[in-house]
């Protein structure tokens, strides 16, 4: 029987060998499922980052695509080639090449949105909480009035809107920028909120009142003590809101208002397939279809351990 | 108590105008109106006389009024897609996307909130742990995937159900329902599941979560100490106090249900409204999108006011408090 | 001398944790007679709660009873099943908590909860139980009961709050009530007022009581004999008048002598160096050796044993045959 003031870590031991003793590295090594979920997402990153090395073809490349290989069907069935592993879309492009660029669109929107989402949101919630007064009261009501429609909507509209005002030639170079603006739009509020009653809580500590004493800007107050209280449930939102992220991206190309057939994120593949279920060409749809769930599944299940292993009610 | 509703009354008026300021400024700004209206022959002085007609020359806050007035009378003006009056193609669909929204509702609440039940009462045994599963994958799927999969199992292979279009409706004075032919059931079957497998799995996370939450409360603690029975406990006592809060929030889900419908209808081919807007975004068509955004906005916030008021029947704290404060 | 309605002997409260078993309580064993009031006295973490949790068989998994035996009336009850459990709860012990606010549930009106608790343990028409709950109201000094029966909890004031609290407690007509801190959360002017009626309430039904509290004063005023808790053990016990008076253990006298009087002379506060353990760090041998200005060996090897002193029971090995002689 083990004396329970036998803790293995000592005070003296460094910074990393404290994280990895800590609870959080502990739950995570003791779930299989989560680091399953890791691996997913690590691999997923990887992919998309090394697309342009690693895919045997450019799908972008208008000009090396040949109709005449259009619709193949995956290498192990019948009229399948090796030179296209997972087969072709109606334009001849290499379905796996197109799920590896894909996926780094996805990837890639979804992490901007969530960014320009949090920084937005951090900074209009310090601001709210910190100033006060007709300031924080205006920037509530717009955020409440956005949170009585749900975020699709908002991303459609703002998405809809902005292609509405920019000539239909540059579409596909802004797509991009148009997405992650109306998807972080969609998802500010939450962490403006979050922010805004920590610093509310915080701005009456003893310590804040004793910093402004000793002349410290308010800024610096927020950012150096505020933010670091924040960091864990805005992380969990984050985690969450980029599964989210990616869905709503999936969806805006899936409806046509998301990136252009040309330059097809995992969305934009599913709706081009979706023409050809009924004709037998299932896999242009069910291909993208599988990445793209089990990228957002392991996100959410790294989302559900980390909101278990952050939550101090839990422990 | 009155001051409270005739408080809440007015914000819900103050979100109507916001609304209708950015459904006028959409109509009015993005694109031009008249250039939208009339063909390449018209010459710049027949272009100009239409504006005046139109009124789009008076100042903007005179023509904010008459898009409101108009609005008050269900005016719209004409879609540019189609040339005919927005309001009567929105209302010509809007039985399809009620039927197919309520229905929804309906089996997720159904679903949802007894699963939740069970999940947070025996959250170890095995028939929880598949819910969770089964949850965390229904938030992952995007609808628009479930429902091609439905289509891919369902209709491709199977054959079993339709993949596009209502079946036959029968008429009950005017509206046009689908739940009285056979064809209308199932021509509704594949497409509700789809928009609500979305809001179940959140309906059930919710009131399990919430669960665990109450279960964990001093009074539950006390309720147990007074020796009252597992049922009583766990029903009388656990899920009353769960229901309140989910039951509030699941209503403001209501209105997100209008919101995923048009994703639900584009897949389905459903005659909805949600794919006349989904059409009229690609096209740029700007009085149906301003319409729908008016409709969607007065949904939405009836949709807030009557689970506030809601909320206050439900929780005496409130109630009481709001009475005494007069 | 008839038995003591509780016996409560080597109790021992673990808690599972990734390095290891935390043991909260370590062999504890006290009684309690019936009609007597026992004070449990200690710092927060002293493992006062939990005895108390233990006693009723309300310990929050993973924390479970590893050793020891609770005996109620002759019978063993720390390993009855649940529904046996249950049972006793209320009817027989019954226990009351901290903050009088979030024991009760504010969905429910008073009556509802005192009705529903005293329909569990005794068979009566509804009427005649509603008729008993306003008698139990007046009977804790709720002023005008036949209308405040159907108030809800927050409609009541802390005081008062806790008197429905303990009506609630008693509805069940149980032997032995573990108050656990009843008056900590209330206004000092209140607290007086709660503990006289917890005196009269015993006296009148010859009820016994475990009063678990950090406060000094409650204990003094309200208890027949008081057991002091350090780390887990207990450090002394014995009637209330030796302990206050004539204290033996040096945490006791420690305790005693931090509590400031208003006719002392004005120099400093007493206090006891150090601080109480967490439960991962206990020291060998006597758990409060390291803050002990009278220590020496065999302080360092071992837990002391029971030993006599006078009337009181201290676990120290000062009053064991090899300690220093001053």
């Amino acid at each position: 029987m083990s004396k329970a003031s036998s803790i293995p870590v000592k005070a003296e031991q460094g910074a990393i060998a404290r994280f990895l003793a800590s609870d959080i590295v502990y739950s995570f090594s003791r779930s299989k499922l989560t680091m399953l979920a890791a691996a997913i997402t690590l691999f997923y990153f990887l992919m998309a980052l090394f697309a342009p090395l690693i895919a045997p073809h450019d799908p972008f490349d208008l000009a090396s695509l040949n109709l005449l290989d259009s619709l193949t069907p995956p290498m192990w069935e019948e009229g399948g080639v090796a030179q296209f592993p997972l087969g072709t879309d109606d334009q001849g492009r290499d379905l796996l090449s197109a799920i590896m660029y894909g996926s780094r669109i996805s990837l890639a929107v979804g992490f901007a949105s969530v960014a320009f989402a949090a920084i937005l949101g951090i900074s209009l919630g310090l601001l709210s909480g910190y100033v006060g007064g007709t300031l924080d009261s205006v920037i509530m009501r717009i955020a409440d009035i956005q949170m009585t429609f749900p975020s699709i909507l908002i991303a459609l509209l703002i998405d809809g809107t902005v292609s509405g005002l920019l000539p239909q030639a540059s579409r596909e170079d802004t797509a991009f920028g148009v997405l992650t603006l109306s998807i972080g739009l969609s998802f500010w509020v939450q962490y403006a909120r979050t922010v805004r009653s920590s610093v509310l809580i915080e701005k009456e500590r003893e310590y804040v009142q004793a910093a402004r004493l000793i002349g410290l800007r308010p800024l610096t107050i927020m950012v150096r003590h505020v933010l670091p209280n924040v960091l864990g449930p805005v992380l969990v939102i984050a985690t969450i809101n980029l599964a989210l992220a990616i869905i709503t991206e999936a969806t805006l190309s899936f409806l046509g208002v998301g990136f252009p057939l040309t330059e097809p994120s995992l969305g934009a593949l599913i709706n081009i397939g979706n023409n050809f279920l009924f004709s037998g060409e299932w896999w242009i749809t069910i291909f993208p279809g599988v990445t793209l769930a089990v990228l957002v599944l392991s996100v959410n299940l790294l989302g559900d351990w980390l909101r278990d292993a952050l939550n101090p009610k839990l422990r | 108590m009155l001051a409270f509703m005739i408080r809440r009354f007015l914000q819900s008026i103050l979100v109507m105008l916001v609304v209708a300021l950015i459904s006028f400024l959409l109509f009015r700004f993005v694109g031009d109106p008249v250039d939208q209206m009339v063909g390449i022959e018209t010459s710049i002085d027949q272009r100009d006389a239409l504006r005046q007609q139109l009124g789009l020359n008076d100042p903007v806050l005179v023509q904010f009024f008459h898009f409101i007035a108009g609005a008050l009378r269900f005016d719209f003006g004409i879609s540019y897609q189609f040339k005919q009056p927005v309001a009567a193609m929105i209302a010509e669909r809007f039985p399809a996307t009620l039927e197919l929204s309520l229905l929804s509702v309906v089996i997720a609440i159904v679903a949802g909130i007894p699963m939740g039940v069970y999940a947070g009462l025996k959250r170890d045994s095995w028939l929880s742990r598949m819910f969770m599963t089964v949850s965390l994958v229904g938030i992952s799927l995007p609808p628009f995937l479930v429902g091609i999969l439905f289509i891919f199992v369902f209709s491709v292979q199977l054959q079993w159900l339709p993949s596009f279009g209502r079946g036959e409706t029968v008429l009950i004075g005017f509206w046009p329902t689908g739940f009285l032919t056979q064809s209308g059931l199932k021509a509704l079957i594949l497409p509700s599941i789809t928009l609500a497998l979305f809001q179940l799995t959140l309906i059930m996370r919710l009131v399990r979560s919430e669960m665990l939450e109450v279960l964990r409360t001093d009074y539950i603690k006390f309720a147990r100490a007074r020796g009252l029975s597992r049922r009583a406990v766990n029903f009388g006592h656990a899920l009353k106090n769960t229901l309140v809060p989910v039951m509030t929030i699941t209503g403001l889900q209501l209105g997100s249900v209008i919101a995923f419908a048009i994703i639900t209808e584009t897949v389905f081919s459903w005659p909805g409204m949600g794919l006349l807007f989904l059409q009229a975004v690609q096209n740029v068509d700007i009085p149906i999108m301003a319409a729908y955004l008016m409709l969607i906005g007065f949904l939405f916030v009836l949709i807030n006011l009557i689970v506030d008021l809601l909320y206050v029947a439900v929780d005496p704290r409130i109630r009481i408090d709001a009475r005494q404060a007069n | 001398m008839s038995e003591p309605i509780l016996s409560v002997r080597n109790l021992v409260v673990e808690f599972p944790t990734r390095f290891g078993a935390l043991t909260a309580v370590n062999g504890v064993s006290f009684d309690i007679d019936r009609g007597e009031t026992l004070g449990v006295v200690g710092e927060s973490g002293a493992g006062k709660s939990l005895t108390g949790a233990a006693v009723i068989g309300l310990l929050e998994p993973p924390g479970r009873v590893a050793g020891g035996e609770i005996v109620f009336d002759g019978n063993r009850i720390d390993g009855l099943p649940p529904e046996e459990m249950r049972k006793i709860r209320g009817s027989r012990i019954a226990m009351i908590f901290q903050d009088p606010l979030t024991s009760l549930n504010p969905l429910y009106r008073i009556g509802e909860q005192l009705v529903e608790t005293i329909l569990t343990h005794v068979d009566l028409s509804a009427a005649k139980a509603r008729k008993r709950a306003i008698a139990l109201l007046d009977e804790v000094g709720i002023p005008a009961p036949e209308t405040r029966i159907d108030a809800y909890p927050h409609q009541f004031s802390g005081g008062m709050r806790q008197r429905v609290v303990i009506a609630l407690a008693l509805a069940g007509e149980p032997d032995l009530v573990i108050a656990d801190e009843p008056t900590t959360a209330l206004d000092v002017s209140v607290q007086a007022q709660i503990i006289q009626l917890l005196k009269r309430l015993c006296r009148e039904r010859g009820m016994a009581v475990m009063l678990i509290t950090h406060d000094m004063g409650v204990i003094a005023e309200t208890a027949d004999r008081v057991a002091v808790l350090y780390a887990g053990r207990i450090a002394e016990i014995g009637k209330t008048r030796d302990l206050v008076h004539n204290p033996q253990h040096p945490y006791t006298i420690g305790l005693m002598n931090s509590i400031p009087s208003l006719d002392g002379e004005g120099d400093r506060l007493v206090q006891i160096p150090g601080s109480m353990p967490r439960l991962t760090g206990i020291p060998d041998g006597c758990a409060f050796h390291p803050r002990c200005a009278k220590c020496f060996e065999a302080c360092l090897s071992a837990h002391p044993p029971e030993f006599s002193a006078g009337q009181s029971q201290v676990f120290c090995w000062l009053h064991g045959e090899d300690a220093p002689h001053e």
